[in-house]
């Protein structure tokens, strides 16, 4: 491992490369944590599921723990005409969380911390809330860009924030998670720099700090996969119940 | 001094970090477009499939244990009402029981009293006449004794005052003068010795 706090986010290529057309779609590190995770995830709420006993047991808790936590979020924000997105929301915290938590294990890569992954997730949620409401209300959702009760004067500038803002919820909802994870784990590769720079005599501190970085990364890995799920179920909110 | 010494130690290894950062060169890997394809592709794939999984597999299987799980709670819970109510029901049958014989019992028991009473009163009355019987026959005993009780004791006086006066003056005194005066003086004095 280099000094360079950044080498850590490294892509690199495992195996040969391999083309089609023009892409190279080669099987790299993130390739391996994506798949990782996916089959961690997999695993997990297959375990969970197979046996059905009254009383349950730890993993089938904690599959059904999950489930109603995550359904708990998307009726609570988006209430009951989000159900059909459901199985999208629970995947996508679940596949966020995993790829935060396998971050979190030292010499990991850490996928989430790429604003590529990132961009391309918040985009399809996008789109597809985009396509959702149009679906719903026709042009109609286009009022969603009207507050009611603003007065006439203001409303050309409240129209041109709310179309920004609208724009600008995909580079928000991507760099606010990829910037966490990126921030959090160059903050604690720097750390642990300083405690092998500091040696024996000087690196206790910064070894402290490291330690304690540990577990607010890993509340930071948690909070924002639940922050990036939640704030789908507000964009899907938006998309299905025309609040304006 | 040691903590100065500490502090300064870190500042200096800081600084020599930068430098060395300085050294390598690249910026940030997040940036560079080299694999965004490869990555755009292994996350679709990865994805696209776990959510077809979780969708079609899983959660499904998930909603229909806790779905279950909760209809057979209140599958419990309404059985246990209805016992409950069962139970319920029975006490007040008992209780209904319990004071119905109590209630009997003490019929019983005020009946049988009063049988008891009815025949120590019967048997008082039977015993009381013949008591009254007795104590009449025994009154007309007494009574008849007592009319008797006179003449005899008068009999006894004359004879003795008799006998006393052949004693004393050796003379024979007629019994009839006798009795006179025995009787006139019972007759006078009758009534301090009977009391009647």
């Amino acid at each position: 491992m280099a000094a360079n706090p950044m080498s850590q986010f490294d892509v690199y290529r495992i195996g040969p490369e391999i083309k089609v057309g023009a892409f190279d779609i080669s099987f790299t590190n993130a390739s391996l944590f994506m798949i990782l995770s996916t089959v961690s995830i997999l695993l997990i709420f297959n375990l969970g599921s197979k046996k059905n006993s009254i009383l349950p047991n730890k993993i089938q808790l904690l599959a059904e723990l999950s489930y109603t936590f995550v359904s708990k979020m998307i009726s609570d924000t988006a209430g009951s005409k989000a159900k059909p997105y459901f199985a999208f929301i629970f995947s996508l915290f679940m596949f966020v969380l995993f790829c935060n938590m396998f971050g979190m294990i030292p010499y990991t890569f850490t996928v989430t911390s790429h604003i590529i992954v990132t961009f391309v997730l918040a985009a399809f949620i996008f789109i597809g809330v985009t396509v959702i409401g149009f679906i719903r209300h026709g042009f109609g959702y286009l009022k969603l860009f009207v507050p009611s009760g603003v007065p006439a004067v203001l409303l050309p500038l409240i129209v041109v924030i709310e179309i920004i803002s609208y724009l600008s919820r995909p580079i928000s909802l991507s760099v606010r998670l990829f910037a966490n994870m990126m921030a959090g784990h160059t903050m604690m590769k720097v750390f642990g720099g300083f405690v092998i720079s500091l040696g024996i005599v000087g690196g206790w501190l910064p070894l402290s700090f490291s330690v304690a970085l540990t577990g607010l990364e890993i509340l930071v890995a948690f909070l924002q996969a639940y922050v990036f799920a939640i704030l789908t179920c507000i964009y899907l909110n938006d998309a299905l119940n025309l609040h304006h | 001094m040691v903590k100065k010494i500490y502090f300064q130690s870190i500042f200096f290894s800081f600084f020599f970090i930068k430098e060395a950062f300085a050294a390598e060169s690249g910026g940030m890997p997040q940036l560079n477009p080299e694999f965004w394809i490869s990555q755009i592709f292994w996350l679709i794939l990865t994805f696209g499939i776990m959510y077809l999984v979780l969708s079609k597999l899983i959660l499904p299987k998930i909603s229909n244990n806790l779905e279950s799980r909760k209809s057979q709670i209140l599958e419990n819970i309404e059985a246990a009402e209805k016992q409950r109510k069962d139970s319920d029901a029975k006490l007040k049958e008992y209780d209904e029981i319990i004071s119905k014989s109590k209630l009997e019992a003490k019929t019983i028991f005020n009946q049988a009293r009063e049988k008891a009473l009815k025949d120590i009163d019967a048997k008082r009355e039977v015993l009381d006449k013949q008591i009254d019987n007795e104590i009449a026959e025994a009154e007309k005993e007494i009574d008849s004794l007592r009319k008797n009780a006179p003449d005899k004791i008068n009999k006894i006086a004359i004879e003795t005052s008799s006998g006393l006066l052949h004693k004393l003056i050796g003379a024979e005194v007629n019994n009839s003068s006798i009795s006179a005066i025995v009787e006139d003086l019972s007759k006078r004095n009758g009534d301090k010795y009977y009391g009647n």
